[in-house]
């Protein structure tokens, strides 16, 4: 289940309902993405790429687009997604870039940094395998990893999307995520460019 | 200068003309349809050597008594990971070899030494199921790749600069290229790989000169078309049948034989029929594309079982009688003996050559199977069925020996699958568009009784007169093994999980000769002859669909092996 897509509602008027903590960090969080987002501009990427205040959208769902709760991330459920663009109500999959996999765990289960990228215990990662660009959606429950459907590379969400095994040169890109009421929001940018080998 | 530096100079100076020819072999000698025919002993100008398919080397310096003295003349790396799966392509001193990552490197054939390299950048958002490439097709002054974002790009031989780019299909729709071009009568001809993301497969033929595209065959037909009643609605728009592997070709009749792919998706509810052109071969007219003639080895597959590997053309007796044969070692675990009969496509014989437990007979006349539907998987049902999903053979292609009149298959026996109930499949764009979650075609690998066989790789030889295995070397593991067989008696092969290079004698099987290599060897090997010395070479470089048929032994037997990746072409002679 989602939620109906919020009207106007700007990020920083959002954090009023988050406890002040989690709201400072997020804060902090999307002033960086801000100050990244020119880069992303200058690099061409821009125009489709994530931005911070995004929310997320199920890739492939029926119907209007609905932004995401955590709760509509099911644990051990991997799910693919892209970011919103609000402005044109839609979802920004122009580019399989931009396609995301959204993993949920216990908070309990992430350390303090992975705690940081996620919001309610959902983890972003970039879902184009870093080998040849596939959509890394699976999940292996005994390994606790996401593997490529194409070539079987396996990543660790819960240790930054680290590659285990598998032909995969690199890591899955991360987003940070933030919470805007019960909505997931994207809180910056990606932690390396998105993307396969060639 | 001191008389050490002096020394010094004096000896690279002396190197200077043995670098300069080096670094220019002789000039190109342009590639006709004429020496494509008939090519001449000492080169190797397409993907199996001849028209005909067969992967035959006249030469025969290398032979039976001498391959022991076999070593290393070079080895160069080619700086790609995944499958290396195109032969060395050489004429006259120039060795062109294509890689994952849409590559082509020209070499100096007798050392090695790079002439230049082309490397399609493709886009980065591109998803690659299969990084691998079978090579280039040679023609005129040019070389001709088909690449992994469905491009088919023509560059001068010698220069490597680019002539033309044609776009042939839509990379987002996951159309892409894997095959050698076929050349011949002024086009260049290729078709798109995609059966699990439900492309719709064709042959398109594109003017060698400009790129003009002359003209394209779908292999699913239409309503109104030949075999267009064979699908229901539109089911043909995205029915799969996609062509993985170079055509060969009959130049007296004009006609280039094709494999075609396993329909889409893999569960059969929705199309119910034969399904044609899928998991055929079709006898394209090269003029017009019009299809003459097919033999659908069986249809409405449920299997997965591509019979992609054209049919190797050859004259020879069967059953008493000389026959054109078209002979093909199927997927489904049947060697096939087919009859060239102009533009018809005559059913001859066919015997299983691993074991299938999916065939209860064969019509004598037509060649159609009846199923044991017990073991055709769908909806509803996980089914078990033999051989595998990645058959008793899949592309790696078979060889034919005039001389020692033998067929030689690389076999995978012993090894079935099983596939769960399949889930209902709605076609979209740029995914994949199997039917059955993907874990469970990953993990469908079982053994035929489950357990570890003694062996599962085989290289056989059958006796196309007979009928009748003449011989068959048996491994351990698992087979990904082009094959290449010469004038010297000697079958030479890779494809196991050891990394070796092996040389067999062609008329009784016994091993003669093997190397361990860097990596798996899953290329398709070549020989050719420079300065009256003759060469064996191979692209060492596993991955693609052997890295996963192991990852699927792996899991049955519990523990991972490990097989080193990365491309090395290897060249070989005698020791002197």
């Amino acid at each position: 289940m989602s939620s109906p897509l919020p009207c106007d509602c700007q990020v920083r008027h959002c954090h009023d309902r988050q406890p002040a903590s989690v709201a400072r960090r997020k804060i902090i969080q999307i002033a960086a993405a801000g100050l990244a987002a020119p880069a992303l501009l200058a690099a061409g990427l821009a125009a489709a790429a994530p931005m911070p205040g995004d929310r997320l959208v199920e890739d492939d769902a029926d119907g209007p687009p609905t932004a995401l709760r955590p709760a509509d991330i099911r644990p051990g459920k991997p799910m693919l997604a892209y970011p919103l663009d609000a402005g044109r109500r839609a979802p920004r999959d122009e580019s399989r870039l931009n396609k995301l996999v959204l993993v949920r765990f216990a908070e309990a289960d992430l350390d303090a940094e992975t705690l940081a990228r996620s919001a309610g215990g959902v983890l972003a990662f970039s879902a184009i395998c870093t080998h040849q660009g596939c959509d890394v959606k699976t999940w292996l429950a005994k390994e606790k990893a996401l593997v490529c459907f194409c070539h079987s590379s396996k990543f660790l969400p819960l240790s930054g999307g680290q590659v285990v095994s598998g032909p995969a040169p690199r890591a899955l890109a991360s987003l940070p995520l933030a919470l805007d009421g019960d909505q997931l929001v994207i809180a910056g940018p990606f932690s390396a460019a998105p993307g396969g080998t060639t | 200068m001191t008389p050490l530096l002096n020394r010094l100079a004096a000896s690279l100076l002396a190197a200077l003309p043995c670098l300069a020819l080096q670094a220019a072999p002789a000039s190109y000698t342009p590639v006709t349809d004429e020496r494509l025919r008939n090519p001449e002993p000492a080169n190797w100008l397409q993907y199996r050597g001849n028209y005909g398919g067969w992967g035959y080397s006249p030469l025969a310096r290398v032979d039976d008594k001498n391959v022991s003295k076999l070593r290393l003349a070079w080895a160069f790396s080619t700086g790609q990971t995944d499958g290396h799966q195109a032969p060395p392509v050489v004429n006259n001193g120039y060795m062109y070899v294509t890689t994952p990552g849409s590559q082509v490197i020209a070499l100096d054939a007798a050392t090695g030494q790079e002439l230049w390299r082309y490397k399609k950048e493709v886009p980065a958002e591109m998803l690659q199921l299969h990084p691998t490439n079978r090579g280039v097709a040679l023609y005129g002054d040019k070389v001709y790749v088909a690449t992994v974002d469905c491009h088919l790009v023509a560059l001068d031989a010698k220069t490597g600069k680019v002539a033309w780019i044609k776009a042939v299909g839509d990379w987002k729709a996951l159309q892409y290229m894997t095959l050698a071009p076929l050349a011949a009568k002024g086009k260049i001809m290729v078709g798109s790989s995609g059966g699990e993301t439900g492309v719709r497969g064709f042959v398109a033929a594109f003017d060698a000169q400009t790129g003009a595209e002359a003209w394209r065959t779908y292999t699913t037909a239409a309503p109104g078309e030949p075999g267009g009643d064979t699908w229901p609605g539109d089911t043909h728009k995205n029915g799969g049948g996609s062509i993985w592997i170079t055509g060969t070709y009959d130049p007296e009749a004009n006609l280039s034989y094709w494999g075609t792919g396993n329909p889409a998706p893999w569960p059969t509810e929705g199309r119910q029929g034969d399904n044609l052109y899928t998991t055929s071969t079709i006898a394209l007219d090269v003029d017009s594309g019009a299809i003459k003639g097919h033999h659908q080895y069986h249809p409405n597959d449920a299997w997965d079982w591509d019979e992609v590997s054209a049919p190797l053309l050859i004259d020879t007796d069967i059953k008493g009688r000389r026959v054109k044969a078209a002979v093909h070692a199927g997927r489904n675990g049947y060697l096939w003996m087919l009859e060239r009969d102009g533009s018809k496509i005559n059913f001859v014989d066919a015997v299983p050559y691993v074991h299938n437990n999916v065939f209860t007979a064969i019509d004598p006349k037509t060649g159609r199977p009846s199923y044991d539907v017990s073991h055709k998987p769908g909806l509803g049902k996980a089914v078990g069925f033999c051989p595998s999903l990645w058959g008793g053979k899949d592309w790696p292609p078979e060889a034919w020996n005039p001389k020692t009149g033998l067929f030689y298959i690389p076999a995978n026996n012993n090894l079935c699958a099983e596939l769960p109930a399949a889930e209902p499949a709605k076609y979209k764009k740029g995914d994949l568009h199997i039917g059955y979650p993907i874990e469970g075609v990953l993990g469908s690998l079982r053994y035929r009784d489950g357990k570890a066989p003694e062996t599962i790789g085989e290289l056989q030889a059958w006796d196309l007169k007979t009928g009748k295995l003449a011989w068959v070397q048996k491994f351990p593991t698992f087979m990904w093994a082009p094959l290449m067989t010469t004038g010297g008696n000697l079958v030479f092969t890779g494809g196991t999980n050891d990394r070796m290079f092996r040389a067999f004698n062609a008329s009784t099987g016994q091993k003669l000769w093997e190397t361990p290599t860097p990596s798996g060897v899953t290329g398709v090997p070549s020989s050719f002859e420079v300065n009256g010395e003759q060469y064996i070479a191979v692209q060492s470089g596993w991955g693609v669909d052997a890295q996963r048929m192991q990852s699927g032994i792996d899991s049955l037997v519990g523990k991972p092996t490990m097989v080193p990746q990365g491309g090395t072409v290897m060249v070989y002679k005698l020791d002197k």
